[in-house]
């Protein structure tokens, strides 16, 4: 007779607590030799620290640069075409796939198999790629736009 | 109802993502110390290219048709698979990881499944750059079995469903050594009864089966028949990655908790690699938030490391493990699933694991592994780069992962 099998999505954390003492043990002993270093006190259980309300109150920087971590990466910037927007050789674009790529968004773009950093326009139906220093010519994209779009550059990072 | 995502030709597609370069070109990826393909691009597929077959027999033809090839890149495998997961958990309301590339979804309920999974798919092409398949059906096998076709047949859709009235069109369509968990012994066997395709199989004698291939078999084709009743556990095969990751029937905030949870999994890991004789050079560990609660904080963080010797010490694998969890952890997230991922397994050399004269020698290799670890933290994840530099003579950047190999753009 065929057993049911659906999700896991109960009964699991029942079985967490039969372990097999042993390794866990051992597991636990290489450990202690070496803490690392930022780890927390441990707490006994059913006793909350007072300190824990206050633990989330560090700026995180990370989350005031990524929205969707999921969806992020990062690029290194290499060249001058984008310096009339705030973007400098040598700084790290944070690059979203999830925002929508629309009329005006400074985007990475694939051209000639390569990554380079424009401004999306669309201009009387057409697909342009446009820098932000006059001394770039715009790049016309004849084919969809769609596909050459990479990411939408969120922010810049950029070192002083 | 079921849906299996599945992401096409993945460790390749993972290299294609910050290469655009490669589009259209045959790509290989090879196993560690560069001995086996382990992964090939459609276009390597269709030159010949063999899965598994050593770099040297198959060097000349990939010379001859320019074949991009690759040294395995766990930590970029593993930073991408996390990604894709993390990106599937938001599209359904229950996902049960399967492998570093597979995914189930519960589709109880969905009124448009084909409509969902094209959406699924778009999502997450758009937001990894990875293209997955996904088949749809009743049962598990059958979803897989979708995936597969899906694959075969409607590449450019990229989704299949399996329903009670095409059932039988479709799995006549697929050889019956495409059914999961089918061997090549058993292959032969059946042909010689027969039964030659998937529909064959659904429809031969169970008690025949169970004679021959024995509950598991049985339990393949109840499900070909669209009776849900196989345990995944019971049909994976001696894999390119181990996996175990659960869903907690509470979510989970507590590290102490999470700590528990992670070392049952490595520990289940641990013994699934010894009993295949095998042992894993590298490990990752990831955890997941409720996707599908935009109300709640989300974070979906991952860390893979690469162990500089290869082991299947339960311990050496907990220990590591376990310093992973703590560096990713933060407080304030509920927790709704925490998985660990063992890479890069190969065959291990005879050792008698739990001989007590190993403890010590284990005990000295773990702590150069955590060790090494210290102060080497770098958005998320970590790299030992002299291991690297030992077997991986072709590896790529670690785009994700690692502030000094990020992808250039130039502009």
């Amino acid at each position: 007779m065929p057993r049911d099998k659906g999700f896991d999505m109960a009964g699991e954390s029942r079985s967490l607590f039969s372990m097999r003492g042993s390794i866990l043990g051992l597991a636990t002993e290489f450990l202690s030799v070496h803490e690392l270093p930022f780890l927390e006190t441990r707490v006994p259980a059913g006793f909350p620290s007072p300190a824990d309300d206050y633990l989330e109150k560090n700026i995180a920087l990370q989350d005031l640069l990524v929205s969707n971590p999921t969806a992020t990466f990062l690029m290194k910037v290499e060249g001058h075409s984008m310096k009339d927007a705030g973007i400098f050789d040598g700084d790290i674009a944070v690059v979203d796939r999830s925002v929508a790529a629309v009329h005006g968004k400074i985007v990475v773009a694939v051209v000639d198999g390569e990554f380079t950093v424009k401004r999306l326009i669309y201009r009387a139906g057409r697909c342009v790629l446009q820098g932000a220093n006059p001394a770039f010519p715009d790049i016309e994209v004849s084919d969809c736009c769609e596909n050459r779009v990479w990411g939408v550059v969120t922010n810049v990072i950029h070192k002083l | 109802m079921f849906a299996l995502a599945d992401g096409n030709n993945f460790y390749a597609s993972c290299e294609r993502v910050f290469q655009p370069k490669l589009e259209g070109v045959p790509v290989v990826v090879l196993s560690n110390n560069d001995g086996c393909v382990v992964a090939r691009s459609e276009e390597a597929k269709a030159i010949g290219i063999e899965m598994g077959a050593p770099e040297f027999k198959m060097r000349p033809l990939m010379r001859r048709h320019g074949v991009r090839v690759f040294s395995s890149n766990y930590t970029l495998y593993g930073d991408m698979s996390a990604r894709m997961m993390a990106t599937l958990s938001g599209m359904a309301p229950a996902t049960e990881i399967y492998s570093i590339d597979e995914c189930f979804l519960d589709y109880r309920g969905v009124k448009n499944p084909e409509t969902l999974a094209s959406q699924t798919r778009e999502k997450v092409r758009r937001w990894t750059g990875l293209p997955v398949s996904i088949g749809i059906a009743d049962t598990k096998v059958l979803a897989k079995a979708a995936n597969r076709l899906a694959k075969m047949r409607r590449r450019e859709i990229g989704v299949l469903q399996i329903t009670a009235s095409n059932r039988e069109e479709w799995l006549r369509q697929l050889p019956v050594e495409k059914v999961w968990g089918i061997g090549r012994a058993h292959t032969a066997r059946l042909a010689a009864r027969n039964v030659v395709t998937a529909l064959d199989f659904a429809n031969h004698d169970k008690g025949e089966i169970r004679k021959t291939m024995g509950v598991v078999g049985e339990r393949m084709a109840w499900e070909l028949n669209g009776v849900s009743c196989v345990d995944l556990d019971e049909i994976l095969p001696a894999k390119k990655q181990i996996l175990c990751a659960k869903s907690f029937g509470t979510p989970l905030s507590d590290l102490a908790d999470l700590e528990v949870a992670l070392a049952t999994y490595t520990d289940r890991v641990g013994e699934k690699l010894r009993a295949q004789g095998s042992v894993c050079g590298a490990l990752q560990v990831f955890l997941l938030t409720n996707q599908f609660r935009p109300d709640q904080p989300q974070y979906t963080p991952q860390m893979t490391v690469t162990i500089p010797e290869a082991t299947s010490y339960s311990p050496e694998l907990i220990a590591t493990a376990i310093s992973l969890l703590r560096r990713m952890w933060k407080p304030g997230y509920q927790f709704r699933k925490v998985g660990v991922v063992l890479h890069d397994i190969s065959d291990s050399v005879q050792l008698d694991l739990f001989a007590p004269s190993r403890n010590a020698e284990a005990k000295a290799r773990l702590q150069a592994v955590v060790d090494s670890l210290d102060g080497r933290v770098r958005w998320g994840t970590m790299g030992f780069d002299e291991s690297w530099k030992l077997r991986a003579e072709f590896r790529s950047n670690r785009w994700t992962t690692e502030i000094s190999e990020l992808p250039i753009a130039r502009v």
